[in-house]
C-alpha cells in the first residue's frame, strides 16, 4: 500500500491493524476486537480525510500509483471479453494509447485510452502516458473503424500530457491532435468520455470530445499541470497548492463552469482503494449514458456535441 | 600630457541641448542588424530588405496588407473577456486585462474583419501578439466561431493568421475547451466546402498549434516563423540535450510535411488572390 502524505492517520492505524494481526496469528491473544476497532477506526479515518479533500489534494489521490488505469477498467468492464488492436498504420504502435473492441452485455465498444504503468519498468514503457502524435493518430484510427460499423465509442482519459519531445514535433503532435478535435468534433456514434485520473491540456483532450464527458470524483482536468502552471507564473514550484486552487480544475468546479456533463462518486478513499466498486460504477454509467444516446439520430448528435462545445466559454459584449 | 588637455573650449553640451533622435523613426532589423528608416520598413510591409527578416506585426497591419484600399468591416469588436475564476497570480487576471486593454488600445487577442482581397469576398482573423502574448481565451474562441458562422452566412472563404503562445492559462480550462469550440465550428465550415486558410505566423504554439491552426485547407506560413506544439524551452527540457539548429522553423515544418508552402509577407495578397481564384474557378 502506498500512502499519500495527509493520509498519514491512515497509514499509522493501518500499521497497527498489521500488528495486531500479527500478532493474533500468533494465537497467544485474542486481538480479535482490536482488529475489529482498527478496521472501524481506518473506515472513519478516510472518510474524514477524503471528505474534504483540497484541489491539490485531489490532484495527488488522481496519481496515486495503485489508481487503476484504462486497461484495468477495460478488462474489468469486459470481464476480458477485449481485443487490443495496435499501431497507427503509419509510424509505429504508441503505448501510451491503448485501445480495442470489447464486448460488455452484449454490447461492442470501441475503447480507447492514454495507459499508464504500474511499476518502474512499465511507466518508461508506457511513456508516463504521455502520447506521441502515432497515439493521438492510432486513437483516429480505431474511431473511425468504430464510425464505419457504428459502434460507440468510449475513451479514458489519463495523461500528464501529450509528450513534448523533439520527435513528437518532427512528426506533428500540434497537427495530430488538432485531427483528433476536429475529427471527434464530426464522429456519426455516440463517444463518452471518462477522466479517470489526470486530464492535462491539449493531451487529454485530444480524445476528450465526447457527447458526454464524466469525471471520476478525485480526478483533475485543465489547461495546465498545477506545476508547470506554478513554475511559469511565480517561477518555481512551490506554489502548486496555489496553482491548483486558482486553476479550478477540479471536478466539481468543472461541473459548475459547464465544461464537463457529469462527476462519478469515487468510492471512500479513491478508486485505489476499492477498484471493484469503481469498475462497477463506471460500467453502469457508461451503460446508462449509452443508452440514451443510442437513440439519437447520428446527424442530431454531431450536432449537439458540436453545440455543447460552442457554448463553452466567458465573455461580455 | 597633451591629450589629457582640452585644446578646443566650450564643448560641453549639456544634456538638455543634445539633439535625441526621436523614437521610432528608425529601425534597427534584429535578423542582420542593419538600420534602415521606420517609413521604407513599413514600405516593405515590416520585412527586412537586406535578409528578409520578418517583423512580428498585428491585425491591422495584416488588414491594412491583405483588404482593398485598407477598407474592411469589422465584427464583434466588443466582445471582451470576463473573469470566472476570478484568477489572481502575481497580478489579478481582472487588472492585466484592463493594463492591456488600456496600453494596447486592444479589447482582446483576436480582431475579426471581412472585405475583398483583389475583388474577392474574405472574411480575415488576425491576432496581436502584443495583447497577453496572443493567448486563446473565450474571447478569441468565440470570436473565431462567430466569424466561421459569418463565413457560412455570407458564403466567404476563412483566413485565419495565428500569432500566439496558445492557451490563456488565466482562463484554465475555459481556454483549453476553446480548442474543441473552434475545430468544431471548423468541421461546419468544412461542410459548406468554403475554403479554410490557416496562416500560421511568428510564433503560434500550444493550444492554438493543436487546434485549428494546423486545420487549414492550406497551411501556410511565413519564412523563420517559430511554429511548434511544446515551446523549444520545453522540448530542450524533455530531451536534455540542445535543439538542433532551426528546429520548430516554418522551413523545418515544412520539411516535415506539415506546411503547404512558405510565403513572403510582400507576396501575401497576391498569392492568398491565387488561392482564392483557385478554389473560384
Amino acid at each position: 500500500m502506498n500512502f499519500l502524505d495527509f493520509e498519514k492517520p491512515i497509514s499509522e492505524l493501518t500499521e497497527q491493524l498489521e500488528k495486531a494481526k500479527q500478532i493474533g496469528a500468533k494465537g497467544k491473544i485474542n486481538t480479535d476486537k482490536l482488529v475489529a476497532e482498527l478496521e472501524q477506526k481506518i473506515e472513519e479515518a478516510r472518510e474524514t480525510i477524503y471528505k474534504s479533500l483540497t484541489p491539490w489534494q485531489k490532484v495527488q489521490v488522481s496519481r496515486h500509483p495503485d489508481r487503476p488505469y484504462s486497461l484495468d477498467y477495460i478488462n474489468a468492464i469486459t470481464e476480458g471479453n477485449f481485443i487490443e488492436l495496435f499501431g497507427d498504420r503509419n509510424v509505429r504502435d504508441d503505448k501510451a494509447m491503448i485501445g480495442g473492441m470489447g464486448l460488455v452485455d452484449g454490447k461492442s465498444i470501441m475503447f480507447i485510452g492514454q495507459q499508464k504503468g504500474n511499476n518502474t519498468k512499465m511507466r518508461q514503457y508506457r511513456n508516463f502516458g504521455m502520447p506521441n502524435p502515432e497515439g493521438y493518430r492510432k486513437a483516429l484510427r480505431l474511431m473511425k473503424l468504430a464510425e464505419k460499423f457504428g459502434k460507440p465509442v468510449v475513451t479514458f482519459i489519463d495523461t500528464p500530457g501529450a509528450y513534448p519531445g523533439l520527435e513528437a514535433e518532427e512528426r506533428g503532435q500540434g497537427e495530430a491532435i488538432a485531427r483528433n478535435l476536429f475529427e471527434m468534433a464530426r464522429l456519426k456514434v455516440p463517444v463518452i468520455c471518462f477522466i479517470i485520473g489526470e486530464g492535462a491540456s491539449g493531451g487529454a483532450l485530444g480524445i476528450g470530445i465526447g457527447d458526454k464527458v464524466i469525471m471520476l470524483e478525485f480526478t483533475w482536468y485543465s489547461v495546465i499541470s498545477p506545476e508547470s502552471c506554478s513554475s511559469i507564473l511565480w517561477r518555481n514550484w512551490d506554489n502548486k497548492e496555489k496553482a491548483a486552487e486558482a486553476l479550478k480544475l477540479t471536478a466539481t468546479d468543472m461541473l459548475s463552469l459547464k465544461l464537463i456533463d457529469g462527476i462519478l462518486k469515487e468510492p471512500v478513499g479513491g478508486a485505489h482503494s476499492h477498484p471493484e466498486k469503481m469498475f462497477h460504477s463506471v460500467k453502469s454509467e457508461l451503460m446508462k449514458q449509452l443508452n440514451k444516446l443510442s437513440s439519437i439520430p447520428a446527424d442530431e448528435l454531431v450536432n449537439k456535441r458540436i453545440e455543447k462545445f460552442c457554448s463553452m466559454g466567458v465573455y461580455s459584449e | 600630457m597633451s591629450w589629457f588637455k582640452r585644446i578646443k573650449e566650450g564643448i560641453t553640451t549639456s544634456t538638455r541641448e543634445k539633439k535625441e533622435t526621436p523614437e521610432g523613426l528608425w529601425y534597427k532589423c534584429p535578423g542582420c542588424k542593419k538600420i534602415i528608416s521606420s517609413q521604407e520598413h513599413a514600405d516593405q510591409m515590416w520585412v527586412c530588405p537586406n535578409c528578409n527578416y520578418h517583423e512580428r506585426i498585428g491585425s491591422e497591419e495584416y488588414f491594412q496588407i491583405l483588404f482593398d484600399d485598407g477598407k474592411y468591416t469589422e465584427i464583434n469588436a466588443g466582445l471582451t473577456a470576463g473573469d470566472p475564476l476570478k484568477f489572481v497570480d502575481t497580478k489579478k487576471y481582472i487588472d492585466r486585462l484592463k493594463e492591456s486593454q488600456a496600453k494596447t488600445g486592444l479589447k482582446d487577442s483576436i480582431r475579426t474583419a471581412h472585405g475583398k482581397v483583389n475583388g474577392h469576398k474574405l472574411m480575415v482573423a488576425a491576432m496581436d501578439f502584443k495583447f497577453i502574448g496572443g493567448s486563446m481565451g473565450s474571447v478569441m474562441g468565440e470570436k473565431i466561431a462567430r466569424a466561421i458562422q459569418c463565413c457560412i452566412d455570407k458564403k466567404m472563404p476563412l483566413l485565419l493568421i495565428s500569432k500566439s503562445g496558445g492557451a490563456r492559462m488565466m482562463e484554465a480550462a475555459l481556454s483549453l475547451m476553446q480548442m474543441a469550440k473552434t475545430s468544431a465550428m471548423l468541421t461546419r465550415l468544412s461542410d459548406e466546402k468554403l475554403p479554410y486558410i490557416s496562416l500560421l505566423t511568428d510564433p503560434t504554439t500550444g493550444g492554438v498549434t493543436a487546434s485549428f491552426a494546423m486545420l487549414g485547407d492550406l497551411n501556410i506560413s511565413e519564412p523563420g516563423a517559430l511554429i511548434g506544439f511544446a515551446g523549444p524551452r520545453v522540448v530542450k527540457e524533455t530531451i536534455g540535450k540542445d535543439l538542433p539548429k532551426g528546429f520548430q522553423t516554418a522551413e523545418f515544418v515544412l520539411e516535415k510535411g506539415f506546411l503547404d508552402y512558405i510565403i513572403d509577407r510582400r507576396q501575401l495578397k497576391a498569392n492568398i488572390t491565387r488561392v482564392l481564384d483557385f478554389f473560384k474557378n
